[in-house]
């Protein structure tokens, strides 16, 4: 036993690469089984990381969530920022440039206002909540952008790690809202073409999210969702620790 | 060779993360201003070039391809090792910017879909296509 505790040890990354394996295996069978697809696998993945983190957090007292138990500190690089980063820009992979130009003014009006709106929102909600100092605020409202641009842009400007954890708990909230909200809700707001669906993504803007929602709605307008969505990552990422933080700053 | 592909990635994000960093020193803050953006913009635009071709074809396009798919697990891993303690004390903060975010997005995409004229609806999905069974939604 203490044998194989210093092999996990001492094989960190590899270790973490298959406790989430089989996290999301387990996640799966549970979007599958019990919520028949509707809620997306990685959702249930990420909130399972969450819980997990939670408890861990208990029992550590860390700040860190698992990477605080030893055999899984390995968890902690595979989710640290830099391969984080790295995950992030290759999604970005099959975007064609000329693609976005195609989708027309509507897009990019979509991307932007999608941005700026959810970070308003998170932001008044954080101020509503009595935070007052404008890293937290910019983090807050980042993360209602999505629970990448939270992270993304708490790291950048120096936020606490329980303020970058509740930036993405507001993501992943968001992330499931739109996976479960919107099948229900597409006829209401005329989420049947692939015009509307590339508003779509670049308004909800959360990837997972939009795949999730729309493959559940029809998946036809996948592709035209997510590519939107690809972008809005990049553009909260870019805005996040800049256009963003500085306005809040200026209020603050 | 997969490799070139994974150095590419690489090389997008060092130079991104690096404008980033130059950014922000230029606009004098402590922060790494819109470094990831500015290497995805760099991605899509090296992956759209006809002089790179060889880098984001066959194998060195899997190379990209297998970080683009590992993304989820990334940042489920990512969310295993946040304080989630200290946010569960703002767990209904969470849950209210996260609801508020979802409702006012959905209520602006019928308007933003004026833009340039609505598309037309596509028409009504074969039954025998549906991968989803649906009933009660």
């Amino acid at each position: 036993m203490e044998t194989l505790a210093d092999v996990l040890r001492a094989n960190g990354l590899i270790v973490a690469f298959m406790v989430v394996g089989i996290t999301v295996y387990l996640s799966y069978v549970i979007s599958k089984r019990l919520t028949y697809g509707r809620i997306h696998g990685s959702a249930i993945a990420i909130l399972l990381g969450l819980v997990a983190a939670y408890f861990a957090g208990l029992e550590t007292e860390g700040r860190r969530g698992v990477a605080d138990i030893g055999i899984l500190a390995g968890v902690g690089v595979m989710g640290g920022g830099m391969m984080r980063d790295f995950g992030i820009v290759s999604t970005a992979f099959g975007v064609q440039f000329s693609e976005l130009s195609k989708s027309g003014l509507a897009g990019i009006v979509s991307i932007f206002s999608g941005v700026f709106v959810s970070f308003l929102v998170g932001a008044i909600v954080a101020v509503s909540f009595g935070y007052s100092d404008a890293e937290s605020i910019t983090t807050i409202g980042a993360g209602a952008v999505t629970y990448i641009v939270g992270p993304v842009t708490g790291t950048a400007i120096g936020a606490s790690s329980d303020v970058i954890a509740l930036s993405v708990a507001a993501g992943v909230v968001k992330s499931i809202l739109v996976m479960i909200g919107t099948p229900m809700v597409a006829s209401k707001i005329g989420l049947n073409n692939p015009h509307s669906a590339m508003v779509f993504g670049g308004l909800m803007g959360t990837t997972s999210g939009v795949a999730g929602g729309l493959a559940a709605t029809d998946p036809r307008l996948v592709p035209y969702g997510a590519m939107t969505a690809t972008f809005y990552t990049g553009v909260g990422c870019l805005l996040g620790p800049s256009v963003l933080y500085f306005s809040v700053r200026a209020f603050a | 060779m997969v490799i070139y592909g994974v150095a590419l990635l690489a090389a997008c994000l060092v130079t991104g993360l690096y404008a980033g960093e130059l950014l922000g020193q230029l606009l004098g803050v402590q922060a790494n201003v819109g470094g990831v953006g500015i290497a995805m913009l760099l991605l899509v635009l090296i992956a759209g070039s006809r002089r790179m071709r060889a880098l984001v074809t066959g194998a060195s396009g899997e190379g990209i391809k297998f970080w683009s798919a590992m993304y989820i697990p990334i940042v489920v891993a990512m969310a295993a090792s946040q304080n989630v303690v200290a946010a569960v004390d703002g767990g209904m903060l969470a849950l209210i910017v996260g609801v508020l975010a979802v409702i006012v997005s959905f209520l602006l995409v019928p308007l933003i879909s004026r833009i340039g004229g609505g598309g037309a609806p596509l028409p009504p999905l074969n039954e025998a296509q549906e991968p989803v069974k649906r009933e009660g939604v």
